[in-house]
């Protein structure tokens, strides 16, 4: 097979389809560890996030993998049509009947779903936040010894508060809606990842999807605790 | 017992097909199911119909023909059987059962509930096999050693019957565990290794290009396996296709 014949392969999506997977699960703990700065109380809070803010959008490093980001969402995204629509065309006529929890998880039955809600959730979020950190001519600004910073602590604190934004409940709501999803989405993908890539082995495998599984809960149940906690503690 | 058969007819690959429906009385529970499907079409005989068209041959559970998807499951119920070997015990009185072909645009319905699976053959022909000096010269396998863990994995791969219900099952209509069951079974011997990485390169390009789907590895596949060809096969094979990838072959 020529090299391109083996870039076209269902495999090499696959391996391109774990590896931007298990990329952006990096990514995930990233975000997490900074957004979990939310907890911290007062001014020193607000100090703390909106300089990890700033250090988060313009130290070269980090805009590399940034990029890198960006890059794998869309990845992970084209190349997950590509296989569906694949794979919807290798079984044209469904079955009258099928008993798909039989024999394989719910969630790994529905990877493509889930990923939608999850890429919504991700348009919808960065819309909020990504674009006002980015774009916004009207964001509001911290002057932190003598330096204005940009003010996304008070973006965040504001979008959550119902007294300052009336959908503060719709948006916590959606946005646990959303971890679910990515929950669900990495129940079955992180170790999934690893079969696609070939690695397997009888005594670490278990391992593998225990720690998928734990990740699963975890991470999302992380990110969701924080809206959760700036709506109530506002409302 | 009485039984209430939904069966998939179709005159041919491009007929739309559709679903008859007949009352069995006076099924017992030792019948196989396809012993149940002869007395079906006795049946329908008698009456002056068509009989129903499906695929047997060994009905001792090793050639893999007896391809039906039975209530939403390949194979029917049960686990580590082929249709052959399914038992109406394992339904009840009163049951409806219904009964399809495989589905799959790689299998095309031939007729009724037989399938054309022939991409299966085109794939061992890419490479499924080892090439042997057959000059007179041959050397005896068992003068090869090899450690036992390896002969056992080696042999259980080899106990694919080929029968689809892997490509059936899947959601993706994936064919990889049984391309993978092949690509292991010489995988795991030393006679397989010369033509190893040309193996697993061309097997998958053919199954790619016959049209199975894509592993999403639900595991599905290995759940309703008649031979319990298990997930380590797929991942061997992916694992074989990225070396060979990447070291050019
Ligand atoms: S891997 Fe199992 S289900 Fe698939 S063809 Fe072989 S025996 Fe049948
Ligand atoms: S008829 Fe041979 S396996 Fe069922």
């Amino acid at each position: 097979m020529s090299s391109s014949g083996i870039l076209k392969s269902s495999l090499a999506k696959k391996y391109a389809m774990a590896l931007t997977g298990l990329f952006l699960c990096l990514f995930l703990v990233g975000h997490l560890l900074g957004n979990l700065q939310l907890f911290i109380p007062g001014v020193e809070g607000q100090t703390a996030f909106n300089e990890y803010a700033l250090f988060m959008t313009t130290f070269p490093l980090v805009k590399v993998l940034s990029y890198l980001t960006y890059a794998s969402v869309l990845f992970h995204v084209v190349d997950g049509v590509v296989l569906t629509l694949q794979n919807r065309k290798a079984r044209p006529a469904r079955y009258a009947v099928e008993k798909g929890s039989a024999n394989a998880g719910w969630s790994s039955r529905n990877m493509a779903v889930l990923g939608t809600i999850v890429l919504v959730f991700i348009v919808t979020h960065m819309q909020n936040f990504w674009w006002k950190m980015h774009f916004d001519k009207a964001m509001p600004t911290q002057t932190v010894n003598g330096v204005e910073l940009k003010d996304l602590h008070t973006v965040v604190m504001n979008f959550f508060d119902p007294a300052i934004n009336s959908m503060a409940a719709a948006a916590a709501g959606l946005y646990v809606l959303g971890m679910f999803a990515l929950g669900f989405h990495l129940w079955h993908g992180f170790s999934s990842a690893f079969q696609s890539m070939g690695v397997r082995h009888e005594t670490y495998t278990p391992w593998i999807e225990r720690a998928g599984q734990a990740f699963a809960v975890l991470v999302p149940a992380a990110f969701a605790s924080i809206p959760l906690y700036l709506f109530l503690t506002q409302a | 017992m009485n039984l209430t058969l939904k069966v998939w007819r179709q005159n041919g690959p491009q007929d739309k097909g559709h679903f008859d429906t007949h009352q069995l009385s006076d099924v017992t529970g030792d019948m196989s199911f396809l012993e149940m499907m002869d007395v079906l079409n006795d049946k329908i005989i008698r009456e002056g119909g068509e009989p129903i068209a499906f695929d047997h041959d060994c009905r001792e559970g090793i050639c893999g023909m007896c391809s039906m998807f039975i209530n939403g499951e390949a194979h029917g119920p049960g686990r580590g059987v082929t249709t052959c070997q399914l038992h109406m015990r394992s339904f009840k009185d009163g049951d409806t059962i219904t009964i399809e072909p495989w589905r799959a645009s790689a299998f095309p319905v031939v007729k009724d509930l037989t399938v054309d699976r022939s991409a299966f053959d085109r794939i061992i022909q890419a490479g499924g096999y080892v090439s042997v000096n057959t000059s007179g010269e041959t050397l005896d396998a068992n003068a090869i050693p090899v450690p036992k863990a390896d002969a056992d994995e080696a042999f259980n791969a080899a106990t694919c019957i080929g029968c689809g219900a892997c490509v059936a099952t899947c959601k993706n209509a994936s064919a990889m565990l049984f391309v993978s069951a092949k690509v292991s079974q010489f995988a795991l011997l030393p006679q397989g290794q010369p033509e190893r990485k040309r193996r697993v390169t061309r097997m998958v390009e053919q199954m790619d290009k016959e049209g199975f789907g894509n592993c999403t590895n639900t595991g599905a596949c290995a759940v309703e396996c008649p031979k319990g060809i298990d997930l380590t096969n797929i991942a061997r094979m992916n694992r074989d296709f990225l070396n060979a990838s990447v070291t050019g072959q």
